[in-house]
């Protein structure tokens, strides 16, 4: 009860504790400027009163030396607040390389997500802690936004294109996971929670929910059904680039320019591929859009990903 | 200036009795209606954009209501949604951005410079005609179903997806922002080619200042929110592919041009406040204004950061994280202009002699919160915290201790301090500091607890919340029910002296600045004989050395 009073709430995931610091630091600043400005307030307040006794003789109507002074101060002090604040954001930003993939759709007005192994969840996200968890977000339909408070962690989650957010949770426990982005009649409906387990516990849970595919075979289902392979196999008589080792490389573009192979531009090839054509082919590829769900891309994309 | 420049635009004064005043020349409608007089064109705003205030505070009403338990008990979902809608919208464009400037503003920087009237006494009747017709279409939204995309219209939720009328709402938020434009160039045309002869603009009051650093942004941001929403209203109504995905759209494109207004816009409302504070704080220290150059730049400073830092509020729209820190390093720069401001308005009581009067009740609490105002700036400029905090109570709490604990306080502190000169009458000092100290009470202890509940991670425009947020919540609206009552006192005083209150003499402070040297209230031609002005503003007598 003590400690819901005090305004830091439960950290619970690695970030939570460097942006805490920085919080305190922040409202020890805050607290400095409030308590000198009022304080000195107070005490002029006071003294000089109309009718009060007080040395008033040799009056300033301004200084160059104290303007000077208080520009600069709150310049330097700006200036490193924003340089720390921007070391921590930045060793926050990127998402480590051996990170979990979850894939995570919002629509009005809940959250579906998918593991790499094939288990859908709906408004409940399962993971364990000790292990960084990387979310490729996509909206169906407006913009909504993933915020885990505990996390400290927040992206927006837009629809037509892919945001990432990681985070790695230090803490078992069930977490809230609210939708930050204002996004219709129940807004206030999209929310979940967050379960972290210890690493023992979250393979039972994956073992116990009940899957047909991993997402890659989804996706590789998929390839076959939706007629990918018919173009973009080795034997195709079509000529469609290849695309083994594909993922992460870069691609040259019959503009000229290169562009990285990653899961937007995987995306945006099978959606819109008209938009970036691959040097050397003719744009003849048919769109996409429409026939395959949010989900769906998200399996072909994982599918791809892995030939090689 | 040159004395051939001072051409007014309106005819020589009818020979007027004495005690003949802007209030008494005409009493029919049509001359209110029809009149060029900035005076009573102020007057026409001050009557509607309070209607606005109470329309905004009674939706704001039904939402602390709401939020007193964790689940939606008193309204449906899209009532709440609309009631937010509707406060925000209202507030923002109805009441906070036309309050000083279209009131105080339009009253009195004519007469602050000596001259009759604005330099376009029609464009500004037409302004007014303007704004009520834009206020028009979005009460009609408001009584005829609502709009529910909260007052930041994020599309494709506006523009696809709400059932509301939101294209009514744009056409009317469209329409208004004529209104700004038009005042805002009024202003810039006036300050630059009336003022007195001897004005020269390192003696204009700093208020005047306010004014033209305000009227600036209102004439380069409204622009682009005008057609921000046009567009809107567009891909609504013609489903044509702009800001939606689905149609080729960019929705996050909507984000930045929507913020390229809305943060100035911020500054709209809070600049012409510092003016309003650096009268005040003269006028009831009797002593000149600290670092009149500072504080006079300043607002010309923070006016030209104001369209640099809009990006400040996508730090998690996916923006590049180097884009990111541009925004982020230019709106901490925001913080040296605001705290040059501060600091010299302190510095300004020094050696001074204070006399504790209603509106210097008002310039301290603006001074307390502003700070904590503006202080939470820095969380919010800072990615690795505003990641975080963004889109929760922290950002809305932040928010209103700038737009209603700064500019909202600077409005009343103004209207007390030249209430006198607008109506010819004193209002009563005792209600007015209980009010004034009531308002202090009840803002902070509606707003500062929602820094608390923010951090612990309590999104804003939710219809319910986790139990845990509850006391907080609580704690809110009761500050926010004390608030409300102490809103309504200078509604009633006010309109109770001008018929009861005492009369006021020409200067009842005895301030400086040339609004006080005619009659109270001010004839219909402000000035007999065009003034000229000898000395720097805020020359008070030196003050008796009274050695302890």
């Amino acid at each position: 009860m003590l400690l819901s009073l005090l305004p830091i709430p439960e950290q619970a995931s690695t970030q939570s504790v460097a942006i805490d610091t920085l919080f305190l630091v922040f409202t020890a600043l805050v607290v400095f400027f409030t308590v000198l400005v009022s304080v000195v307030l107070t005490i002029f307040a006071i003294k000089y009163t109309r009718g009060s006794k007080a040395d008033r003789s040799n009056p300033l109507d301004g200084s160059l030396k104290l303007e000077i002074t208080w520009s600069v101060i709150p310049l330097v002090l700006a200036i490193g607040a924003f340089s720390w604040a921007s070391y921590v954001y930045f060793d926050l930003v990127h998402p480590p390389a051996d990170s979990m993939e979850v894939t995570v759709v919002g629509r009005q007005w809940m959250w579906k997500i998918q593991h790499p192994t094939g288990q859908r969840e709906i408004n409940e996200l399962h993971v364990p802690v000790g292990r960084p968890v990387k979310l490729t977000m996509t909206s169906q339909d407006v913009i909504h936004s993933f915020f885990i408070p505990a996390f400290r962690v927040k992206q927006d989650v837009v629809p037509g294109t892919y945001s990432q957010l990681w985070f790695e949770a230090t803490k078992p426990g069930t977490y809230h996971l609210f939708c930050a982005e204002y996004c219709g009649t129940e807004h206030s409906r999209m929310i979940g929670s967050v379960v972290a387990m210890e690493p023992q516990d979250y393979e039972k849970w994956l073992q116990a929910g009940s899957t047909n595919e991993s997402m890659v075979q989804a996706g590789e289902r998929l390839f076959r059904d939706k007629g990918c392979s018919g173009c973009h196999a080795g034997n195709s008589s079509v000529r469609a680039p290849l695309l083994n080792g594909i993922s992460g490389g870069p691609v040259p573009l019959d503009d000229g320019t290169v562009v990285p192979a990653d899961d937007l531009y995987l995306r945006d090839s099978i959606l819109l591929p008209k938009k970036q054509v691959a040097a050397g082919f003719k744009p003849i590829m048919p769109t996409f859009q429409g026939q395959l769900s949010e989900e769906e891309l998200f399996q072909l994309i994982a599918y791809i990903k892995t030939l090689e | 200036m040159s004395s051939e420049a001072l051409t007014y635009p309106i005819e020589p004064a009818k020979a007027a009795s004495p005690g003949d005043n802007y209030l008494t020349n005409g009493f029919s409608l049509k001359s209110w209606l029809l009149t060029h007089d900035h005076k009573r064109i102020a007057i026409l705003y001050l009557i509607s954009i309070s209607v606005f205030f109470v329309i905004g505070g009674l939706a704001a009403s039904l939402v602390r209501l709401e939020l007193i338990t964790p689940e939606g008990d008193l309204l449906a979902h899209e009532t709440y949604n609309k009631m937010f809608t509707v406060h925000g919208v209202v507030m923002v464009f109805f009441f906070l951005v036309p309050s000083i400037p279209a009131v105080l503003g339009n009253f009195l920087v004519p007469l602050m410079i000596g001259a009759r009237d604005l330099a376009f006494p029609r464009i500004n009747l037409l302004s007014w005609y303007v704004f009520i017709v834009g206020g028009l279409f979005t009460l009609v939204v408001a009584l005829t179903g609502g709009i529910d995309t909260g007052w930041t219209f994020y599309t494709p939720y506006s523009s696809m997806f709400s059932n509301t009328y939101v294209a009514m709402a744009a056409v009317g938020v469209f329409i208004t922002g004529f209104s700004s434009i038009l005042t805002g160039l009024n202003f810039i045309v006036t300050i630059h080619k009336m003022r007195a002869p001897g004005l020269t603009w390192f003696r204009l009051p700093l208020f005047v200042w306010g004014q033209y650093a305000t009227s600036l942004i209102m004439i380069l941001g409204t622009p682009v929110l005008a057609s921000t929403v046009a567009l809107v209203a567009v891909e609504r109504v013609f489903r044509i592919g702009v800001f939606d995905p689905a149609l080729g759209g960019d929705p996050i494109l909507f984000q930045h041009l929507f913020w390229f207004y809305s943060h100035p816009a911020v500054y709209i409302m809070i600049l012409p406040a510092m003016g309003v504070i650096s009268e005040l704080i003269s006028a009831f220290s009797r002593r000149p204004v600290f670092g009149y150059h500072f504080i006079a730049l300043s607002s010309i400073a923070i006016a030209a950061l104001s369209f640099l830092v809009w990006g400040h509020h996508l730090f998690v729209s996916g923006q590049s994280p180097y884009a990111g820190l541009v925004f982020s390093v230019l709106s901490f720069l925001v913080a040296v202009p605001s705290a040059i401001k501060t600091f010299n308005w302190t510095a300004t009581l020094y050696k001074s002699s204070i006399s504790w009067d209603t509106p210097m009740i008002y310039a301290m609490g603006f001074m307390g919160l502003f700070l904590i105002g503006g202080l939470t700036g820095l969380y919010l400029a800072a990615i690795a915290i505003d990641i975080h905090v963004t889109d929760t109570y922290f950002v809305v709490a932040h928010f209103h201790y700038i737009m209603v604990g700064g500019a909202v306080m600077g409005y009343l502190g103004g209207m007390h301090y030249w209430w006198p000169k607008i109506s010819g009458r004193m209002y009563p000092e005792g209600w007015a500091k209980i009010s004034a100290v009531l308002i202090f009470a009840g803002f902070n202890l509606t707003f500062f607890p929602q820094f608390i509940v923010g951090y612990w991670g309590m999104p804003r425009r939710y219809h319910t919340y986790a139990p845990e947020f509850q006391v907080l919540n609580v704690m809110s609206t009761a500050g926010a029910s004390i608030l409300g009552v102490a809103y309504a006192f200078p509604v009633f005083y006010f309109l109770w002296s001008l018929k009861y209150g005492e009369k006021a003499p020409a200067n009842p402070w005895g301030a400086t600045g040339l609004e006080w040297q005619v009659p109270s209230p001010p004839p219909t031609v402000n000035f007999e004989e065009v003034p000229v002005v000898t000395e720097e503003p805020y020359q008070y007598p030196l003050l008796e050395p009274e050695r302890v």
